[in-house]
């Protein structure tokens, strides 16, 4: 057991705890339940917005699986992971104002809202609010999974009681404060991570003897690590650039994303937000992968990627600061984990039940499904997270692939598309999963390119013709 | 049925368009800073590198110079161009 640096990681989590549970008081006299739970209530200022979204998109993959690879491929897999750069700006810049002021429009609390009063059409709700539901279970399983590594290898406890650990401390916040609470825990838990990656940096370089003398240490072992094409050379350009797609634009087709672009206050919140994410994403992106490489020299022969991040900060910095550092990779798992568990809770009773199972259900119904759903469901990812698989990293990006595939073009064309309508909608979300999930099976890397790609291009041909295919048909019925 | 998002004229969404647009223009602007630096200096054998703060210089460009680069645009981008419309239906009067 390593206590002292346990007992300032738990103290962290304590307070995000805490405001987790302080916000939850605002729910309970709120008159407008479902706003508040699932949206805060419109009320997101700049920075918090540009720290709950930096946060939840920088989850496991990023903060374990991310060091990890990087540590195993060298400087190529930081070439990669810098593509998510754009995030910070592309998904506020090009959802923006449209979105913000269509959505409000609409009263659209979730992103199937959006789609709903934007298509008209139940089975573009019912297959979106599914392909929600599968691919964010798979991506949430992944989260959980890290998390709980994370507590085994710092603690040194079984990975089942770590997993429980993890999982009761989640749930208790998320059922209690619904979307003010993950976003305000977001807000502390991206300053951390900000910071944290920031020091530890500073801390491997010192350890490792300067920049210079880790680089020659790293081409010493092996040259490939300092060239942008990875320990064996198979990261082509072809493969990393695709990544601009799967990690850095087609993230504005991510749910826990677009409903976070509907949740703030005003245009300066926005302004704001694009310039503070921007550097915030850019800044841990760059440490964070970094810092994996640059531990090779100084610890080397760690053969699972996913506790490369935990060693290094024991071994380069003292044990107290160790904890606090550390809790931000802890920080990042429980913001993506409460952002997703909202986000799939939200489908099932607000796209789901209430459009299609009881749409005149009672407000305390509506409030008790609410919470009732979101702590049976993190009951579930739990039990299905106890039996793992080893790379997380993978699992995760096939669900945000597959939901990039169905989203994209619905809801971007949607929204600057007048003629786009549901048949366009239907044929580019069956064309974008089916093709994704046939391609990833059975084809890997089509051209070279991560398999997210091509099924993306085709999702907008599919949507462009279907919908210049069905002008007539759509006319018709309106009038 | 009421066909509500047929209203095209309200103003806001030209500004909204706009800057749609400009987050394309940066995020092509981005890819090919990243691009080039990254596979153009790269691509030679790793004892030929030359270094930049203890950094091979491919990566030095591409992915520290780039993102630096990239967080000033952005900054220009939004200071300069971007407008504050107001986002709930009583301020645009209609």
């Amino acid at each position: 057991m390593n206590w002292q640096a346990l007992i300032p990681l738990i103290a962290v989590l304590l307070i995000i705890f805490g405001v987790g549970v302080w916000s939850g008081k605002y729910i309970k006299t709120s008159n407008n339940f479902m706003q508040d739970y699932f949206l805060g209530g419109r009320s997101l200022g700049g920075f918090v917005l540009a720290m709950t979204m930096t946060a939840t998109y920088g989850s496991a993959s990023s903060f374990i699986g991310g060091p990890g690879t990087a540590y195993t491929e060298g400087l190529g897999w930081v070439l990669l992971a810098m593509t998510q750069v754009s995030t910070g700006y592309f998904v506020l810049m090009v959802l923006g104002k449209k979105f913000a002021i269509v959505t409000r429009k609409y009263k659209a609390l979730t992103m199937v809202d959006f789609l709903k009063k934007r298509y008209r059409s139940k089975w573009v709700v019912l297959i979106s609010a599914l392909s929600i539901i599968i691919f964010l279970f798979s991506a949430m399983a992944a989260q959980w999974i890290g998390g709980a590594r994370l507590i085994e290898s710092l603690v040194g406890i079984p990975y089942t009681t770590a997993l429980f650990i993890f999982a009761l401390f989640v749930l208790i916040y998320v059922t209690i404060g619904g979307f003010r609470a993950v976003a305000l825990t977001d807000a502390i838990q991206g300053m951390i991570m900000f910071v944290g990656t920031l020091i530890l940096l500073i801390a491997t370089i010192i350890a490792g003897g300067g920049l210079s003398n880790i680089m020659e240490g790293l081409s010493a072992e092996n040259p490939n690590l300092v060239t942008p094409y990875g320990a064996e050379g198979t990261l082509t350009p072809a493969f990393v650039s695709s990544f601009w797609i799967l990690v850095g634009v087609g993230v504005v087709a991510l749910p826990q994303i677009t409903v976070r672009a509907m949740s703030y206050k005003d245009s300066r919140s926005m302004h704001r937000a694009i310039i503070i994410g921007t550097i915030v994403v850019g800044v841990i992106m760059l440490n964070m992968h970094l810092i994996g490489v640059l531990a090779r020299p100084i610890l080397p022969g760690i053969e699972v990627g996913d506790k490369v991040m935990p060693l290094i900060a024991l071994e380069v910095l003292p044990k107290w600061l160790a904890g606090i550092v550390l809790a931000a990779p802890m920080a990042a798992i429980m913001s993506t984990v409460d952002s997703l568990l909202l986000l799939v809770s939200s489908s099932v009773v607000k796209d789901v039940y209430l459009n299609y199972v009881e749409p005149n259900a009672s407000h305390r119904r509506v409030k008790r499904l609410s919470i009732g759903v979101t702590a049976t469901l993190g009951i579930i990812v739990f039990l299905m997270a106890l039996n793992p698989p080893d790379l997380i990293i993978w699992l995760n990006l096939f669900a945000f692939g597959g939901l990039e595939a169905a989203f994209i073009w619905p809801i971007v064309m949607g929204l600057y598309w007048e003629k786009g309508n549901k048949y366009g909608a239907l044929a580019s979300m069956v064309t974008g999963v089916g093709l994704y999930i046939l391609s990833d099976s059975f084809f890997p890397q089509p051209f070279g390119m991560h398999s997210v790609v091509l099924p993306v291009v085709v999702a907008f041909f599919a949507y462009v013709i279907a919908s210049l295919g069905t002008q007539e048909k759509v006319i018709g019925q309106e009038t | 049925m009421k066909h509500e998002n047929k209203d095209d004229s309200d103003p806001r969404y030209k500004v909204a368009n706009r800057e749609a647009l400009f987050g394309v223009g940066l995020v092509i602007f981005n890819f090919i800073w990243w691009y080039a630096f990254a596979y153009g200096l790269g691509s030679k054998d790793p004892s030929e590198y030359t270094y930049v703060f203890g950094l091979p210089a491919w990566f030095f460009y591409s992915c520290v110079l780039g993102f630096v680069v990239m967080a000033v645009l952005v900054t220009i981008v939004v200071k300069k161009w971007f407008v504050e419309v107001p986002f709930d239906e009583e301020g645009d009067g209609k």
